[in-house]
């Protein structure tokens, strides 16, 4: 189901400067309901695995850029946000110490064999069927809360499963 | 790096080269006829050769193992959420497109994070992926020693907190009955163009 990722995100993309002009509260006073999240889910992980890897659509329907600053979950002590780099055939992956930039009415998509929310430690597998509980912290529009779906570990996007709630 | 250096991570600088040159050598070798292998050119870059490893029950486990069947030989770690899984459930995936033919070839997952990953845990991680996957890991002299055959780079980075991550080569090596380097899957394609790869290295196609 790899294709239905990006003509998803091109429809938000299209959809959102619509919707954030119906809905427009002011660059200033960006709340969660700016940031839209779909397609989380986490991947399914064995027992004794200890991290595990989450994907996500971020949407900002709001006209000012937004900053995914940091996420956090009881389902680990740490949460990070990181990229993945191909280069000559070697994958680095790092952390993103300044977060993530969401441009003004952006999409910004953490998908297999890119950006992912890094569970570090985790105190159970992941197990298929379950849910993950996360929290967003976007600099301006403050704490989103998703729920991600564990998919089987051979999952290369969360299928039709929107996944999301807002404080 | 200069040679005063005294840091082991000079030795992985040189393990990164090596693989690069290894890759350039082997995917001109693949690309060189029609897009078929070509194996004199392959067995010119001396990737692969004898090993010795554990598999995830704790006993040895060496090239002799595979002898007459071609194998798909990837390099990675447990803790790696990402790439590794992706890698390894797109071996799966092909296994399965291929059918009837599915076992004419094994998967091989190599842990190179032996502080951290048992024989036991490789064994229960490779079972996710519901085909037969062989986990192995070994002691560092074993590990540097494959590593420095198939040309696979491998670097530990450290974390703040004290923990560390692993740069690690992403490709999948194709290798034929006899061992030797046949093609190298790429992270970045499709499936199908791997199953290409794959059907050519089977005698499929």
């Amino acid at each position: 189901m790899k294709y239905f990722t990006l003509p998803t995100a091109a429809l938000f993309a299209l959809a959102a400067p619509a919707s954030a002009h119906e809905h427009d509260h002011g660059a200033h006073h960006a709340t969660a309901q700016s940031i839209a999240i779909t397609r989380a889910w986490a991947r399914e992980t064995a027992p004794g695995q200890v991290n595990g890897g989450g994907f996500l659509t971020i949407t900002n329907n709001a006209d000012q850029a937004d900053r995914l600053v940091s996420a956090s979950s009881p389902a680990a002590p740490t949460v990070q946000l990181h990229t993945m780099n191909m280069d000559g055939g070697i994958m680095r992956m790092r952390e993103l110490p300044d977060g993530l930039a969401v441009p003004a009415k952006g999409v910004v998509e953490l998908k297999p064999g890119g950006l992912h929310i890094m569970f570090i430690g985790l105190k159970a597998p992941f197990k298929a069927g379950q849910t993950v509980k996360l929290t967003l912290r976007f600099e301006k529009a403050g704490a989103v809360n998703v729920s991600l779906p564990v998919k089987p570990v051979g999952a290369m996007s969360g299928g039709m499963d929107m996944g999301h709630d807002h404080h | 790096m200069t040679t005063t250096d005294p840091k082991p991570t000079s030795k992985l600088w040189v393990g990164g080269l090596l693989a690069t040159v290894a890759f350039g050598l082997g995917l001109a070798a693949y690309s060189g006829e029609h897009g078929k292998p070509a194996p004199a050119a392959a067995q010119a870059t001396s990737i692969g050769g004898p090993f010795t490893l554990v598999a995830s029950d704790g006993k040895p486990f060496t090239q002799a193992n595979l002898a007459g069947k071609p194998y798909a030989i990837y390099f990675g770690f447990t803790r790696c959420p990402e790439v590794c899984p992706t890698t390894l459930a797109k071996l799966t995936r092909l296994r399965a497109r291929l059918g009837k033919d599915g076992d004419k070839f094994a998967i091989v997952f190599v842990s190179v994070d032996p502080g951290h990953d048992k024989p036991a845990d490789i064994g229960r991680y490779v079972t996710l992926f519901g085909t037969p996957i062989l986990g192995l890991t070994g002691t560092d002299a074993q590990l540097a020693a494959i590593e420095k055959a198939y040309g696979v780079y491998v670097a530990k980075v450290p974390q703040p907190g004290g923990d560390y991550t692993i740069d690690h080569t992403a490709g999948v090596y194709l290798m034929g009955a006899d061992g030797q380097f046949q093609t190298l899957l790429e992270p970045s394609e499709s499936d199908e163009a791997s199953l290409t790869k794959l059907r050519q290295v089977l005698g499929l196609s």
